[in-house]
């Protein structure tokens, strides 16, 4: 049988054996795991069946902990059952896993390894969460590569049936998860030979039947339970034989041969670094180089970590060893050493003492590659160098330096191992420009002949709206084994000319290296437009330098944002890897293949891109001269010391090189921090005319991104300003001298239009102009940085005489959520920035895991900040499953130690004064000014506590602050209130605390790629429900508004700006708990994001989102505490859910179907707004529970 | 009685069939057409332009945000997602399977390899026949009538060059000599004429002074121009001719078949009153026939078609108009 050779990244060569060896797969998105759940689900729709002929099912869950419980039960029932999971979901399934594990049962659970949340949260790969499952009695094998993974995949769940023992089977998330290699796919029919059909049957025996009834799962006591536990031990005992047999049965099928323990060294080697996971490879690979340069050195790879086969390490270990470096890939703060370390050093010492060994090497550990920091060849030599010290040092680090416990040891970052016919590539690209994809095509290319092979990885900085994106692309005649980044490149591609001037792009180009630039400057032009450095690289290493202008032929050719075909058409042309023609006709080939479903207009499209491209590539004559620009601060110079030092550092790229001492050790940060990063990601802004505005705030309202600031000022404060600065008179009675600008922050700007699109001046003259219109930045780019800066110095409005009840006058409170790396046009910002402009100096945020928390929270990026007082939004992030819980935690907290404060007043009234107590006391703390006035109070009790000398005093000062009325906000996603949560938020919104729950209601998991919620509304596809969803969103609305005492609101800021603005005031003010939920558009919705307010306006006006409120203070002055703020549906359903491509898609896969569901969504949305109606209409009497009514 | 015609070659069982319209689009659409009893029906037009942005649209909507951040490689699953001309061609098939009378693809390219390509598809998801909706506003005045007459010939002889399927082509009336080039398409290998496309009349908003583009539906009163047209091409058309514009009632259709028509075709009166309104029409023209007492159309198709030869017809026409002008300004006068 010729073996089939396929590129894939780890998670679809994990999924595609997974896949057909199970018959249900539960399973909950999360990240780097999703891609294994999202392929499950794709192959189910379309019909692809296991290695039995069946069609296995995929079963989303509300929650890891859900899915586990349905593996277990299905499991339990006799099903083949999987799931697939990272991190805080290995987490949530733990108890499940004793459970499964204890009954004796046959699964296997594939994870993408990933860090765990500690003082800061990580999406990235380590083996924490591994190593948190330590205990549960599932196996642990663990992969390292993606051909491993494949194959391991299969030898776990071969292993498993025949050891009743569960397994984890585990690939590093994202470095094997994520990576492109090329591998040799096990055909079904070996995959067949692999599974014992027999165990297959005695697993379907051992299931619940009523046909031979028996109970598993018993509450045992003193006098049994520990024997049952003892009872298993035979089975554990058995796991390591059973594996290494199914690992020879594989070999004997397929050629490709595993151990227990990998041994690559030679037979008298006196040093060894052992290791798990993608490390290993790297360890493999130094050994060999080492090897090759004369020393002897081992690398031992652990494959099978529990259960743990001494007996196999023993033997797998050379007797010549005498010094052992074990490498752990996790932190468990406080133990004696790393769990692998801590293994190793019991093994080998029990060997000794009971004589199995002669000598006791001596064994160090160390702690490398903690979420995903990148592990190469120079911290592996450093290792192995370590052990040649008469000292090496213990529980030391890799990759960092650690400046304050003394842990690192010193490496060589420059270390080259790779073979130099190997050839390396890296691509600089902007998130939505395609590099990233462009690049899987390309290594698929590269790899496809019988001895090519390629590895492709990406790495992505931070947010979710012009990231950049590093593609690292390897190939050459032999089997990439890197799993490491790209240090020494000889083709470096910088897709977006700004970067040159953000990180250090050719400093990983080698001598002689091509370096190719998309450049609005032409070849001749382009040299003095560079950096000085940039500059200086070029010379210094005599790179070939090369221009294109990729932005110019695709806007020419009508492909928009998207130069990956562009680019990597030039990137063949250049590299020389294949003949010209094949090369163009491959990428042509791949092109189709990607595009073809998207029809063929697409694919032309792209055809042209490809026939554009060389034609609009020059080489630069590079001149000895360094005469380019000086490379402006990364912040600017008054920025914080923090900033400058940290901040600044990671944002240019330089992340790795801050030293422990200067990052906070309890993941306490600065907020406020996007004020310094000047991203400039839009090529167009917004410019305002200010003779056509009316000064109505609508811009600044839908504003995402906090770029649109609104002042008003007295005429003279004008003098000095900057010629290009612009204002208007004040267009509202009563302010005669007085001046109006509205200033945009164009560097900070996204460019995505919904201002213009929101604003309703438009010009007199007809030309469709009006009073902000987009332009193009560069022009006016200095000329606003001077009226930024003079804006800033204008007085700011006085809050106390703010108007806070309408949009005009909230878009002069300032926002104190700004600049975030949302998406452009992204429809849950406003919502944040509003609250934060109305309550966010005394305002608290639990946030829920999701896109609320990525774009608000990933350093270096923070874009809660505080006032100009000093005051501002706290905010901080628990985890997914129990947001509300925290947020009620809050509650408590400041609800008991306001309780104090109130008390130890009276304490110290005789002191302070019985007249300042009692109006701190009473303080109404309803209008702005009543806080103004009750801070001032709280100054004075301050100045007054310090002069009296007693511990009430001293505890006074310390609870002073909770006086002030403080406002906490729950905040997430509908996957966290509608689904992982939903019994926390239920609880939280029973319990009648003040609490105000935002959801922010976009109708999928827009962070994990527009998963399915049971908020997605009836008859929208996204992924786990690609065929559309059969049944309607939940009503989370009616749910709350059945307690009676919760004030519910629906708001769409888009459809009705002043609602929102009246529902979330209300809310604040509300002393009960409060939840109001959003429209929020979202690209998982397939819009054009600069309309998404008019798709917010569509919802809403076709009955699908009304608008209400549900008032609880209402029915208390015997009025209906419901109250319906949108007009009756006047627009058909299908003509504003077709304006999404999540609906319209189906009209073109599945026409009858999607038929079918639009009749009856709109049966549904006629029906729910006959329900709101008939509330809207009840006598305020008739609202239950009215317990608090009732008669005394 | 018998109602049958051919048209195209294709044998119907009435001379109603419903021409495109948003009725048309969808399989639903489509099969309500064929229950009400339609003839055949002319799928609602695929423009190729249109196509051609609906699917970069998509694909810039489906790309968005893909493979820009870590945690999401792409926001949709494409795996299922079929290019909009795909779905439209799927519904075609689906139409042609399911309907019971003859589906007849309508084509609108733009591109000379649109239109060679799309008709080639259509043709393989089971058109019966193509209609070549050609429709250009001859806006360069550098152009010729013969150049623009010849730009409609070529594109009818590179579709027949590719397909096996009947061809119609339908036509705007506004040609210097529309007889003439109903001879030159005929040349071009054109099976049928589809008489007369409705122009682009756009009129003015005063509020806003934008050219206003809504269509209204045609009225009775329409048929006028092909009716003329119709009755001076079809006795010397060797191929099919289907009357569309203003098919209300059964007198429309009565009028346009005495003309010479094969068929008659209707899309605003369906809209307006439902696919059942095709029930109506064919009984209207029954009633008719049964009155005077024709017991098949080719009793009296073509009775008023002008079968004297070209020279004389435009004499008499002259002296028609000439006529009626006179007679008609003489009655406001008086």
């Amino acid at each position: 049988m010729t073996p089939v050779t396929v590129t894939l990244d780890g998670n679809t060569a994990v999924a595609h054996v997974a896949y057909r060896v199970n018959e249900i797969c539960a399973i909950y998105p999360i990240t780097p795991s999703s891609g294994m759940a999202e392929l499950a689900d794709a192959w189910s729709a379309e019909g692809l069946k296991n290695i039995w002929g069946e069609v296995p099912s995929v079963q989303e869950m509300q929650a890891e902990g859900g899915a586990a419980g349905c593996v277990h039960g299905a499991l339990q029932s006799g099903a083949l059952t999987t799931t697939f999971t990272a991190s805080q979901g290995l987490m949530l399934m733990l108890p499940n896993m004793y459970k499964i594990a204890g009954e004796l049962t046959s699964t296997v659970f594939h994870v993408a390894a990933r860090a765990l949340a500690a003082g800061t949260s990580s999406i990235f790969g380590d083996h924490q969460d591994i190593m948190a499952t330590r205990a549960t009695g599932f196996a642990l094998l663990g992969a390292s590569s993606v051909q491993e993974g494949h194959d391991l995949a299969l030898i776990a769940q071969a292993a498993t049936l025949a050891a009743r023992v569960p397994f984890i089977h585990f690939t590093d998330g994202f470095r094997t998860s994520h990576e492109y290699n090329k591998l040799t796919l096990i055909p079904d029919e070996q995959i067949r030979a692999m599974i014992d059909e027999t165990l297959v049957w005695d697993h379907r025996a051992r299931a619940l039947s009523p046909e031979r009834p028996f109970i598993r799962g018993t509450w045992q006591n003193p006098d049994t339970y520990f024997q049952t536990r003892e009872a298993v031990n035979p089975y554990y005992a058995k796991t390591p034989g059973i594996v290494a047999a199914a690992m020879d049965r594989f070999a004997g099928l397929t050629g490709r041969r595993y151990e227990l323990f990998r041994y690559d060294g030679p037979n008298d080697a006196e040093r060894v670094v052992v290791c798990m996971g993608s490390g290993a490879e790297v360890v493999r690979e130094t050994a060999r180089w080492l090897n090759a340069k004369g020393e002897k050195v081992g690398a031992l790879q652990v494959l099978l970590y529990r259960p743990f086969s001494a007996e196999h390490f023993l033997a797998a270990l050379p007797e010549s060893v005498r010094a052992v470096a074990v490498l752990d890939r996790t932190k468990e703060p406080g133990s004696p050493m790393e769990p692998l370390h801590a293994d190793i050093v019991g093994v080998l010492a029990d060997a000794v003492a009971t004589g199995r060994r002669k000598l006791m090497p001596r064994v160090i550990g160390g702690r490398y590659g903690l979420s995903s920091k990148d592990f190469h060849p120079g911290m592996a030599k450093a290792a192995f160098d370590e052990l040649k010290k008469p000292d090496p040092k213990n529980g030391f680090t890799l990759g960092i330096i650690d400046d304050v416990s003394g842990t690192s040891l010193d490496y060589d970052a420059a270390l080259d191992i790779e073979p130099e016919n190997t050839v390396r590539c890296l691509f600089y690209g902007l998130g939505a420009d395609g590099t990233v994809g462009a690049n899987k095509n390309s290594v698929k290319i590269l790899s496809e002949g019988p001895d090519q092979y390629a590895q492709a990885y990406f790495d992505y900085d931070s947010h979710k709206s012009g990231a950049e994106t590093a593609s690292h692309l390897r190939f050459g005649p032999r089997p990439i084994a890197a799993p490491y980044l790209i240090r020494h490149a000889s083709f470096v591609a910088c897709h977006k000319f700004s970067f040159l001037f953000k990180r250090d792009i050719l400093g990983p180009a080698r001598p002689g290296a091509t370096f190719l630039l998309n450049s609005p400057h032409g070849p001749e032009k382009v040299w003095a437009e560079l950096p000085r450095p940039v500059q200086k690289q070029i010379i210094d290493k005599k790179l070939r330098f090369f221009v294109i202008d990729a932005s110019e032929v695709a806007l020419r050719i009508g492909l928009g944002p998207r130069l990956n075909t562009i680019l990597q058409t030039c990137f063949f042309h250049l590299a020389h890897v294949l003949p010209p023609d094949v090369a163009i006709a491959q990428i042509k080939r791949f092109i189709k293949k990607t595009y073809e479903s998207k029809g063929e207009a697409v694919v032309k499209l792209n055809f042209a891109a490809v026939d554009a491209a060389v034609d609009a590539l020059h080489e630069v004559a590079v001149p000895a001269d360094l005469n380019g620009v000086a490379l402006p601060p990364i912040v600017r110079p008054d920025a914080p010391a923090f900033v400058r030092e940290v901040t600044a550092e990671i944002m240019a790229g330089r992340g790795d090189l801050i030293p422990v001492s200067l990052m906070p050790a309890d993941g306490t940060f600065p907020g406020g921090t996007t004020q310094y990063e000047k991203r400039n990601i839009a090529v167009e802004v917004p410019i305002w005319d200010p003779g056509l505005c009316i000064q109505c705030g609508q811009c600044g309202i839908v504003c995402p991104h906090a770029v649109i600031r609104a002042k008003t000022y007295p005429n003279r404060a004008l003098d000095g300003a900057p010629g290009g600065f612009k204002s208007a008179p004040v267009n509202a009675r009563g302010y005669p001298e007085s001046r109006f600008t509205l200033q945009f922050y164009v560097e900070d700007c996204t460019g995505c239009g919904v201002c213009v699109e929101n604003c309703p001046a438009y010009s007199p003259a007809g030309d469709g102009k009006r009073a902000i219109n987009m332009g193009e930045k560069f022009p006016i780019l200095v000329q606003e940085r001077e009226s930024i800066a003079f804006f800033e110095k204008l007085p700011s409005p006085d809050r106390e005489r703010v108007n806070f009840a309408n949009i005009r006058g909230v878009q002069f409170l300032e926002p104190l959520f700004e600049f975030s790396g949302a998406c452009g046009g992204c429809g849950e910002t406003p919502y944040l920035k509003l609250i934060s402009q109305l309550f966010g100096d005394r305002m608290q945020v639990a946030n829920a895991t999701g896109c609320s928390a990525i774009y608000a929270a990933n350093t270096p990026a923070h874009p809660w900040r505080a006032n100009a007082d000093g005051r501002g939004v706290a905010w901080a992030n628990s985890l997914f499953e129990d947001n509300a819980e925290f947020g009620l935690g809050y509650r408590l907290a400041i609800d008991a130690q306001t309780r104090a404060a109130r008390a130890l007043l009276e304490g110290v009234k005789p002191a302070v004064g019985v007249d300042l107590v009692k109006a701190l006391l009473e303080s109404r703390q309803q209008s702005e000014s009543d806080f103004f006035a009750q801070r001032a109070r709280i100054v004075t009790l301050k100045e007054k506590l310090a002069a009296i000398q007693s511990q009430e005093a001293r505890r006074l000062e310390t609870v002073a602050d909770f006086l002030v009325r403080r406002s906490v906000w729950i905040v997430g996603g509908d996957g966290w209130a509608y689904d992982i949560d939903s019994g926390g938020l239920d609880h939280v919104l029973a319990q009648g605390r003040d609490v105000n729950v935002l959801v922010l209601d976009t109708e999928v998991y827009s962070n994990t790629g527009g998963q399915s919620s049971k908020a997605t509304p009836l008859g929208a596809s996204a992924k786990f429900a690609s065929a559309g969803k059969r049944t309607p969103r939940k009503d989370l609305a009616l749910q709350a508004i059945s307690y009676g005492n919760v004030y519910v609101a629906q708001i769409a800021l888009g459809a009705n700006a002043e609602q929102a603005l009246i529902a979330l005031r209300e809310a604040e003010a509300y002393p009960g708990a409060s939840l109001v939920l959003a429209y929020c558009q979202c690209i998982a919705h397939g819009i054009d994001m600069r309309t998404g307010m008019k798709q917010q306006a569509r919802a809403v006006a076709s009955g699908y989102w009304p608008l209400f409120r549900f008032d609880p203070t209402m029915r208390s002055q015997g009025l209906n505490p419901f109250r319906l703020d949108s007009p009756r549906p006047r627009l058909p359903l299908r003509d504003y859910i077709y304006r999404e491509l999540r609906y319209e898609t189906l009209t073109r896969s599945h026409p009858e179907s999607a038929a079918e569901m639009l009749r009856q969504a709109q049966a549904a949305v006629l029906e729910n707004y006959r329900i709101y109606e008939d509330l809207a209409a009840r006598d305020g009497g008739r609202f239950l529970p009215h317990w608090e009514d009732a008669p005394k | 009685m018998d109602l049958s015609t051919k048209y195209l070659g294709l044998d119907l069982k009435h001379p109603v069939v419903a021409s495109p319209s948003q009725l048309s689009a969808d399989l639903d659409g489509v099969l309500r057409l064929a229950d009400a009893g339609a003839a055949a029906i002319v799928m609602a037009s695929i423009y190729e332009e249109q196509i051609s942005a609906e699917e970069i649209r998509h694909a810039a909507l489906t790309d968005q945000g893909a493979d820009s951040q870590p945690e999401a490689a792409g926001y949709f699953s494409t795996r299922e997602d079929r290019g909009v001309l795909e779905s439209r061609l799927e519904i075609l098939r689906k139409a042609s399977e399911r309907a019971g009378v003859p589906i007849i693809a309508s084509l609108n390219g733009q591109s000379d390899a649109g239109w060679v390509g799309f008709a080639q598809k259509l043709q393989q998801a089971g058109a019966s026949a193509i209609e070549l909706n050609i429709y250009r506003v001859p806006a360069d005045s550098a152009e010729t009538g013969a150049q623009v007459e010849e730009s409609y010939a070529a594109i009818v002889r590179a579709v027949k060059q590719q397909v096996s399927i009947p061809v119609a082509v339908k036509i705007a009336p506004f040609f210097s000599s529309p007889a003439n080039l109903a001879t030159k398409l005929a040349g071009a290998g054109a099976d049928g004429l589809v008489l007369f496309n409705r122009f682009y009349e756009p009129d003015i908003d005063l509020k806003t002074l934008t050219p206003q583009v809504n269509l209204h539906l045609s009225t009775p009163y329409d048929i006028r121009v092909p009716l003329m047209w119709i009755s001076l091409i079809s006795p010397r058309f060797k191929g099919s001719i289907a009357a569309t514009t203003g098919v209300w009632s059964g007198e429309e259709v009565v009028k346009y078949l005495i003309v010479g028509a094969d068929v008659a075709m209707t899309a605003s009166a369906l809209v307006k009153f439902g696919p059942a309104h095709i029930g109506v029409l064919v009984s209207g023209l029954r009633d008719w026939m049964e009155r005077r007492g024709f017991a098949s159309l080719d009793a009296f198709r073509g009775r008023l078609a002008d079968h004297r030869r070209a020279f004389d017809a435009a004499a008499l026409m002259r002296a028609e108009y000439r006529d009626i002008l006179t007679a008609g300004y003489a009655s406001v006068i008086r």
